[in-house]
């Protein structure tokens, strides 16, 4: 039943778009390639929630994360007065943090959702903080036009342009579902999350694999963030993230903890408020901008709403692993 | 609290959060030192500000007032055992209400029209809270994710009726009308009247969660849902009531906010109030007594962040670092176990899915 629905919202976007595409490729074509700009951030979040949830560990903090990578690519990128520089410092951060949550969700068995509760609190705390005026980046990381495909009418003018963390992205992606499905890594990792004293076990240590994954998480997550201040708009504000993190879950859980499930989802997102846009610039509706800002909030509780109760999470999800004292 | 046998005087309750925040200022001050200033002198500012004069604990007492319900708001649903972070989202619906129901009622008694806004308040509080508590009943969707979404939705919803419908005309601010002189909470004894309501709420709910029926079927829920179940008690009408009484009282807070301290809604003011309920309730150890400590002593950091941003040049942000590291020490076990053997905390996370 998923399937039917998956293929008709694809014959659906694919009537609509040529149908737009008829009335004026030019905007029809750059909503699309805005709606992956948009989609991007959500996208590489929900992988971390994905990499997270499927060895266990529920991550609510990936918003704290790419605060707090966006904020710290974005200065030390400023003060180096070097973009790719900061790309390294945001991913670091995201590691970091990815150890944090390891630290205190596997070793110290605290419970997941307060730890975090406590990741998002610090990285607003720490970042409206440190926060100071008047930076700025020597310039955003440049996007690059794709040989060959580029020149192709439609497709080009979708996918070419991108900058080189969604490329990465998306080729991330892709790999992700590979490995995670393809590969003992993944079915280790599926392991862990489904029933972790079966894995142990049959030899996976636990505590291991969760901390590796949490970790490459944060990575990724740092990488989210990054693309936000470095890539998308180089700036830093507070509260810059404006709750994507938040979205990514209900993106991830959209798609059925599948990283291109969760990608279809994070598509579908961006095509929503890329779409309101072009609308609001063509002035075809009148809404009020808060209208607007509303709309990912409402679409990620609408979506959680219908979605709960019918997938199912990873079964180990949340609980700390106790080994078996004999 | 499962009884043990032998009862002896358990010194954690006090110990940790002591602990936590003397930690949470010492990493603080280090954070204030590597910019160059010294710590010492920027948390005497803070603290003398806060405490040193009646003046100073008058204005403490006003800022812990919101903190005491919003802490107690999110403290009787961790009771429950849902996390509710969307005191915020329930708070500006609350003071958003009551500024509306306190300038568009002209010509009441104030004995009528203040009730009146506090009601209002309340109400619209608790009908945001009741989204995320029949969601979380009815459709196993994590009330975490959805007051979080709620929160932002609330925001850009009172920004909305601000701006438009609800403007005070001919000015161009973001701000309803100035309420009514009758909707106005007077002080008493000069100090913010609303500080009694709250402490008086904090004290029913003790009462509450300590000798009625009510309070124990939230407690054992809470603590096994799987018990609370099988002993016959409705796990959906105590996920709905308490996110519902949790919702009532931040959008209380919210009222108090408007109808004594603002006067009007606006939508600068407020910011982060619930927010801090997080901390305070943690930090009071979703104890409704605990909660008015703790509140007063954030009140008396916010209160002071500006003078120690004059007096010693600390960005007032330093206080949501501080809040931020005393969450972190509150609830990072490392503490708790310094002073206490058996892991003791409220656990909520169960997957998304129930």
């Amino acid at each position: 039943m998923k399937i039917r629905i998956s293929y008709v919202i694809t014959l659906a976007f694919i009537a609509l778009f040529t149908y737009f595409y008829r009335q004026d490729g030019a905007i029809a074509t750059s909503v699309v390639y805005t709606a992956i700009q948009f989609a991007l951030p959500l996208a590489l979040a929900a992988m971390v929630g994905v990499m997270c949830e499927r060895t266990g560990i529920v991550n609510i903090g990936i918003e704290g994360t790419m605060l707090l990578s966006a904020f710290t690519a974005f200065f030390v990128g400023a003060i180096l007065k070097d973009t790719i520089k900061g790309l390294i410092a945001g991913v670091l951060t995201g590691v970091i943090v990815g150890l944090l949550l390891a630290l205190m969700a596997v070793s110290w068995k605290m419970d997941q959702i307060i730890a975090g509760v406590i990741i998002n609190i610090l990285a607003a705390g720490l970042t409206s903080f440190l926060y100071r005026q008047n930076y700025s980046i020597p310039s955003t990381l440049s996007p690059i036009d794709l040989p060959i495909i580029g020149t192709w009418p439609i497709i080009g003018p979708i996918l070419s342009f991108h900058g080189p963390i969604t490329y990465f992205g998306i080729v991330f992606i892709i790999g992700l579902w590979i490995a995670l499905y393809r590969t003992p890594w993944g079915l280790r990792s599926r392991a862990v999350g489904e029933h972790p004293s079966s894995a142990d076990t049959a030899g996976v240590s636990v505590t291991k694999l969760r901390y590796l994954n949490v970790t490459i998480a944060g990575a990724i997550g740092g990488l989210a963030g990054a693309y936000l201040s470095l890539e998308a708009v180089g700036i830093f504000e507070r509260g810059f993230t404006a709750g994507k993190g938040f979205t990514a879950l209900a993106i991830m859980i959209f798609g059925r903890w599948n990283p291109m499930g969760a990608f279809a989802a994070a598509l579908f997102f961006g095509l929503a408020q890329a779409v309101t846009n072009q609308l609001m610039i063509d002035e075809v509706v009148k809404i009020p901008p808060q209208f607007i800002n509303m709309l990912p909030y409402v679409l990620t509780i609408i979506i959680l709403a219908l979605s709960a109760g019918k997938v199912r999470p990873p079964a180990a999800e949340g609980i700390p692993y106790e080994k078996e004292k004999t | 609290m499962a009884e043990t046998k032998v009862r002896r005087i358990d010194l954690g309750p006090f110990f940790v959060p002591i602990l936590s925040i003397i930690v949470a200022l010492a990493v603080g001050g280090a954070m204030i030192a590597i910019q160059k200033i010294n710590p010492l002198l920027a948390y005497k500012v803070l603290f003398t500000t806060a405490f040193g004069s009646v003046d100073g604990i008058a204005t403490t007492l006003a800022k812990a007032t919101p903190l005491i319900l919003s802490g107690l708001a999110v403290a009787i649903c961790l009771r429950a055992g849902l996390f509710n972070i969307g005191a915020q989202g329930q708070l500006i619906a609350g003071a958003l209400a009551s500024a509306w129901a306190g300038y568009s009622f002209v010509g009441l008694p104030r004995l009528i029209h203040i009730p009146l806004a506090l009601l209002f308040g309340a109400f619209f509080g608790a009908l945001v809270a009741l989204i995320a508590g029949a969601l979380k009943a009815f459709r196993g969707v994590h009330e975490v994710i959805t007051t979080i979404m709620l929160n932002s939705i609330v925001i850009s919803l009172a920004e909305y009726l601000a701006s438009t419908p609800f403007k005070e005309p001919d000015q161009p601010l973001t701000r309803t009308p100035k309420i009514e002189d009758s909707a106005r909470i007077p002080d008493l004894l000069g100090l913010p009247f609303g500080f009694f309501i709250a402490v008086a709420v904090s004290i029913f709910l003790w009462w509450l969660m300590r000798n009625t029926t009510t309070g124990f079927r939230i407690e054992t829920i809470g603590r096994n849902k799987n018990a609370g179940w099988y002993a016959g008690i409705s796990i959906k009408r105590v996920i709905i009531l308490s996110m519902l009484v949790g919702g009532a009282i931040a959008g209380v807070a919210g009222a108090i906010e408007t109808l004594s301290i603002v006067g009007r809604f606006e939508p600068a003011f407020n910011a982060g109030l619930g927010f801090d309920g997080i901390t305070v309730a943690l930090l009071g150890r979703a104890n409704p007594l605990g909660v008015i400590p703790a509140a007063i002593l954030i009140g008396g950091m916010r209160a002071s962040g500006s003078t120690v941003q004059f007096e010693a040049g600390v960005a007032p942000e330093i206080v949501d670092l501080l809040l931020a590291l005393i969450l972190f020490f509150v609830t990072a076990p490392l503490l708790a176990r310094l002073f206490k053997k058996r892991h003791d905390g409220v656990s909520l996370t169960s997957g998304w899915g129930n």
